[in-house]
This record gives structure tokens, sequence and C-alpha cells, in this order.
């Protein structure tokens, strides 16, 4: 997994509460078995004008020009700003697959569904929750101006715009740690192997059925 | 009791106001019981949680056993594992296959996973195959006590057997597939009761409707949701399992349904349930999970059961719901600029306006099946209903989709499916269809369904699709009339 320290990125608004993760990558695109190449397919629905299927040639497809990501400003950006309840849904995990794909570090929003949440973590990508206020104030900031970039700092959890406000963030100590050091949770877990087994043993004494 | 053990002198000669708290402090929620029974290891508030059943399907596998191959791990404990094709699976005729070559790609994927690593799997054409959470519970798979996790939202439906059921990302599935654990913070816990009788012609669904209608699809995010009261006692298991299948749409990642009698009855004789000699020590242990008189939520809610009719979903969130008896809600009524923009463009994607009373919407398709609505007691539910009528003629595909192999032999047993086919009524095989349209089931742009699965969102059900989330029989009824309609103007 792809560390992340510190990462100033362009910002894009999407102006939509319960941003499902159906819309985020239709399923259609879940038929692969591979966890990469989802990115040209982020959003599809909205992204493009015809009917997205796996296999196609996503520059030859016509684009919704009113789609916000499709819109030159906001092109090559790598911070998505939502609104509340953003990634509720499915638990694919092809949504955070096709973000990171895309192009996107980091997901701002004043919540998050959990599963989608925990995906992030799982793929380098730091979902912030702020107020709805504050993310408010950052929608209308972006539309105010054109090239509005976000620096984040997981290691001090803030946000700096580009007047120097500074925002702080919350995130989990142990999300934390294995974010910024792009650690595998297989491998952490696995120093615990003994308490493991330990725990297993002792389940089975007491759940024998669980075992049949 | 116990409390003796744990407390110091000190505390004991203390007033009785001081040990009565202490008994409330030491009460636990059955989520605490499920939690703190499966912790190996915590640290700073982090646990790592035992897993005892992992079920997996083909979708959200492949790139898990493909991670195991590429770093050299194993199975840790591969009889915990159970697997299924359902998503992509035709519900048409299966014994030339999968026609479409990425599904079926994904299907031999997951056959070939199975095989290479020694996991029982259904496979297509299997009695047993079926929905992942039709499965597990019809086989005895998903037991009482149990952790269960699957790479898919709706794990919670296992949460009805008074199991702590989780969806996980695939990621997950790997790790699990590597450790037999997952990593996990405790939730925060929520009791929604609902109490009283429920009226006629209202089933589980319209609980789940209506309870996400109240709390909204984000309520229960962070919680635990702990369904109780006498309406949710009074529910057969397929009913409790649609309620805590729904439970996700709200946002929380575990719903729950305290052990009972019809809990055990219902496990009784299945496959995988404990063997005769183990039998009396798991009930014994089974009838210990649920909350304690003096437990705490941090949460709670309670809603009367007679206030609950038919529900419809109106929008694109399952939380855009309202009754049979009432209309379209209007924008103008939002309670913030954020909702009115979600209200104004959920209707103009399901093509609706303002106002309309729910009664008069006309409906394209039908659909009956998927993981919330799939079971033997919501096909007798709709073929009640349908029993002696026909199919509206305006309706274009009216469809069911048993939820299992087994669902759908004993549908046949009782001759469910010539009351189906006889009133114009399509009978398939099981799988997940038309809830997510990965196999060919879709709805074309523009058509609306009456659909009894969890899900509403824009082109859920196929590009361009719009999606009405009701009951079976509410399903059945609007079949019948081409459009919504009180089911309880037909069952009288």
């Amino acid at each position: 997994m792809k560390p992340f320290t510190i990462h100033s990125g362009l910002v894009a608004p999407l102006d939509r509460a319960n941003v499902d993760t159906d819309a985020i990558i239709p399923k259609q695109f879940l038929k692969s078995i591979k966890r990469t190449g989802f990115g040209p397919n982020a959003f599809d629905e909205w992204r493009y004008l015809d009917r997205g299927e796996p296999g196609m040639d996503n520059n030859l497809r016509p684009i919704n020009p009113d789609f916000v990501l499709n819109k030159d400003r906001y092109k090559n950006s790598s911070i998505l700003l939502a609104r509340e309840n953003f990634g509720c849904g499915s638990s694919r995990e092809h949504a955070p697959w096709a973000l990171e794909d895309y192009g996107f570090r980091s997901v701002i929003a004043p919540s998050f569904a959990d599963i989608f949440f925990n995906n992030c973590f799982k793929n380098g990508i730091l979902p912030i929750v702020l107020s709805a206020e504050i993310v408010d104030r950052l929608f209308v900031e972006v539309d105010k101006h054109i090239g509005y970039k976000l620096e984040i700092n997981l290691e001090d959890q803030i946000i700096t715009t580009p007047d120097g406000q500074v925002y702080q963030f919350e995130v989990d100590g142990f999300r934390k740690h294995c974010l910024l050091n792009g650690l595998d949770d297989i491998g952490l877990t696995m120093q615990h192997l003994k308490k493991i087994q330990i725990f297993e043993e002792n389940h089975k004494k007491s759940q024998p059925w669980l075992f049949n | 009791m116990s409390l003796i053990f744990l407390c110091n002198s000190e505390i004991l000669e203390t007033s009785t106001e001081t040990v009565s708290i202490l008994e409330k402090m030491m009460s636990k929620t059955l989520y605490d019981k499920l939690f703190d029974s499966h912790v190996v290891h915590e640290e700073n508030g982090t646990a790592l949680l035992y897993i005892d059943r992992h079920l997996v399907h083909e979708v959200t596998s492949p790139q898990a056993f493909e991670g195991l191959k590429i770093s050299g791990r194993k199975l840790w404990r591969v009889n915990s594992i159970l697997a299924v094709p359902d998503h992509n699976v035709p519900t048409t005729d299966r014994r030339s296959g999968i026609a479409d070559p990425i599904s079926r790609l994904q299907v031999e994927t997951l056959d070939a996973n199975c095989s290479d690593f020694g996991v029982t799997e259904f496979k297509m054409n299997d009695m047993r195959q079926g929905i992942v959470h039709v499965i597990g519970p019809e086989q005895g798979a998903t037991l009482p006590g149990m952790t269960v996790v699957c790479g898919d939202s709706h794990t919670s439906t296992h949460g009805a057997f008074g199991a702590l059921a989780h969806g996980i990302g695939t990621s997950e599935v790997e790790h699990v597939m590597a450790t037999q654990c997952l990593v996990q913070k405790k939730s925060k816990s929520m009791s929604v009761a609902i109490e009283g009788e429920l009226l006629p012609g209202v089933t589980a669904k319209d609980i789940a409707l209506a309870v996400i209608g109240r709390i909204g699809t984000a309520g229960g995010t962070g919680f635990a949701i702990e369904f109780s009261g006498t309406a949710v006692v009074g529910l057969s298991m397929e009913g409790r399992m649609t309620l805590c299948n729904m439970a996700i749409e709200a946002g929380a990642r575990a719903g729950l349904v305290a052990v009972d009698q019809t809990t055990i009855d219902y496990i009784k004789g299945r496959p995988f349930a404990p063997r005769a000699d183990q039998w009396d020590e798991a009930v014994n242990y089974w009838r210990t999970l649920h909350s304690d008189k003096d437990s705490t939520f941090d949460s709670v809610v309670t809603i009367d059961a007679n206030s609950i009719k038919p529900q419809v979903t109106w929008g694109t969130s399952p939380e855009m719901v309202v009754s049979i008896d009432d209309t379209v809600p209007d924008p103008k009524n939002a309670k913030s600029e954020v909702q009115r923009k979600d209200w104004e463009r959920a209707l103009h994607y399901m093509g609706l306006e303002a106002n309309t009373p729910i009664d008069q919407i006309k409906i394209d398709k039908v659909f009956i099946g998927s993981c919330t609505n799939s079971r033997i007691e919501d096909l007798r539910e709709a073929a009640k209903v349908v029993s002696g009528r026909k199919v509206s003629p305006i309706i274009k595909l009216a469809m069911v989709v048993p939820g299992s192999g087994l669902v759908k032999a004993q549908a046949e047993k009782e001759g469910l499916d010539k009351i189906f086919i006889e009133a114009g009524f399509e009978w398939r095989e099981p799988g997940c269809s038309m809830c997510l349209g990965m196999n060919a089931d879709k709805l074309e742009s523009g058509e609306r369904c009456a659909s009894t699965s969890n899900r509403n969102f824009e082109g859920r059900q196929g590009p361009g699709g719009r999606t009405h989330l009701v009951s079976p029989a509410m399903a059945a009824a609007a079949a019948v009339a081409g459009h919504f309609v009180d089911v309880r103007k037909l069952i009288g």
C-alpha cells in the first residue's frame, strides 16, 4: 500500500449527499477479477453519456460535460470534497480501488458509511471527516477559486487552505500508523499468531460445534 | 452472584445503591457479549476479533485469493469457509452455462480458487446453491454466538440468529482468510424496539423501511442495532433476517435479534447445526445470548408496531420512503438546502412529480427476490396475494427469483410456482438477479420496478432504472394492479 504522509492536491467538489458505492463504481465493472484498472469507470453513469460496459475504449465514449469531474478546472484533482454519508451501500472495495486508480488520495466529507471508510484505509486513501459547516465553507471556496488546493498533513492531522487557514481532523491511531507507513494489516496481525492459536484452542473447547 | 468475585470487600460494604450501579455496569448488551467473547487481542481500543464463519461469493473474493497466492499465505481454517456463486449466475436455464464471458470467468475463478484451496463450495448447478445470505442460515452454517463475515454488506442478515455478522471489503476477506481474525473497533449500541402488534398485511420489510425512514440511512452509522420488542419477537426467522438484512441500509454494520425458541427451532436438524451430542450444550449457551435486563444502549428508538403501514420508497435512497396512503413528498418541505437538492434530484431521476399519491404510480416490472425477501415465507406471502389473480397487462415482466435451490424446491412442493406461473409471473432459478443486475436481469432505462430488494440507488437495477422498494406482498399486489396499491385491500 502507498504510504500517506503529506499530500497537496487540487480539490474537486461533488455536491451530493448519500453518494453510494453503486454510483462510485457501477456493478457491471465488478466482474473484473483484478484490483486495478477501475479508474476510467469511476462514477461511470454520471461521467459518460452512454452506457458503460467492461472492455469498452473509454477514450472514445461521449463525456457528460455537466459532470463536475469532467470540467477542465477539476482535471487532475486528487482530493474529493463531498457531502454526508459518502460511500453508503455495498461493501465493494472496488469503490476505493476506483477512486485511487482515478487519482484521489483523500475524500473530505461530514460523514462516511462505515465499510467504505474502512476500505479506504486499506488502499492508501485518507477519508477525512470535517464538520458540515467547514465542508460548506470549503464548497464555497472551491467554487470561488480556480485551482483551489489543500495540503493534508496526516502526521499532524491538519488541513491547510491556500490562505493559511488550518483545520484539525481526527484519525484513529492504528489506522494512522498503518497509512503513514503503508503497512499491510495481515503482517501486523501475524505478530499475534500465538494469541490467535491459544484463543482458537480455548474457543474450540467451549464451543466445539463451531469446528465441526 | 458473580458480582462477589469481581468486587473487592470495600465496595461490597457500601450501600445497595452502589451494588445496583455495579450490577448495571456488569450488565451486557447482546452486542457486548458477542464482541467481548471473540476478542483475541486489544490495543488502544482496536481489537482483533476471532471469526467463526466466513461466507464467500464470486465478486469480492478473487482479489483476496490472488493476494494469498502472491504472498504464499494459506487459509487459516478452511472449514470456516462456505462459498457459493450468486451475483453473476443466470436465473434462466443454466444447463448451457453462463453466456456473458466476463461473468462466466468470475464464477469459474471462484470454482478454481475453491478447488485450489480446498474450500467447500455449492456450485452453480448444485441444488443447495443460492444467495449467500439465504444459504448460510438454511444450511445451519450461521449459528447463534458466532462471528460471521462475508465480502458483502448484507451480511448483517445473519444477526437475526444472535450472531455478530459484518460485511467486509476484499482486503478484509483476505485478512480473515489468512488470520481468522478481523481488525475491529467496538461499535456503539442502538436499541430499536418495535412494540405491539403489526397490522395485517404489514411485514418485516415494512418495519425495516419504517425504521430507516425514521432514523435515516446514516442513522445507524457507527452502531450495532439490536431489534427487539413484541413485534420483533413475533417475527419468524425469515422476518428477522429481512429486518437485520436492512440494518446496513440504516448505516449499521450489524443488526441483531436475541436468541429465543424461534431461533433454536429453526436451526435444529440443519446440515451444519451442532451434532446430537453437542446440541444441549449449544442450546444452553445460546439461551444466554440476549441483552441483560439492566444493560444500557447508547441510543434507543421505540416505534409503535401498529403505526406502521405498508411502505413504498419514492426516491433514490432507502430513507426516501412513505406509507402507501401517502403522497410523493414536496421538496418545498425539505429540512435543509442539501435535502431539498437531494429530493429534487431524486424526483427528476425517478420521473415523479411532488404530491403524486403513491397508489397512482404505475409500474413496468416486478421483482420478487434478493437476500432481503426471497425465502419461503416471502414467496408464500406473495403467492397468497397473487392466487387466483392475473398480472396486469401493463406489466412487462413480473419475476420470482427464489433465494436458493432448496427454497425453490420447497415452494414447488407447496405449489407456489404454479400460482405464480398461472398469474403470469416468470419462475426463475436462484441468485441475486435483478437486485443489482450483475447477470442478465436488469431494468432498461426509464423502467419502473416494484422490487422486494434493498437498494433503490440510481442505476442499481440497471442504468436509468427506477426502483421502488416494497414487501413481497406489496410487490405482488402491484403486479396485479399495475400500480402501487394497499395490499390490505386485496387480502381483505
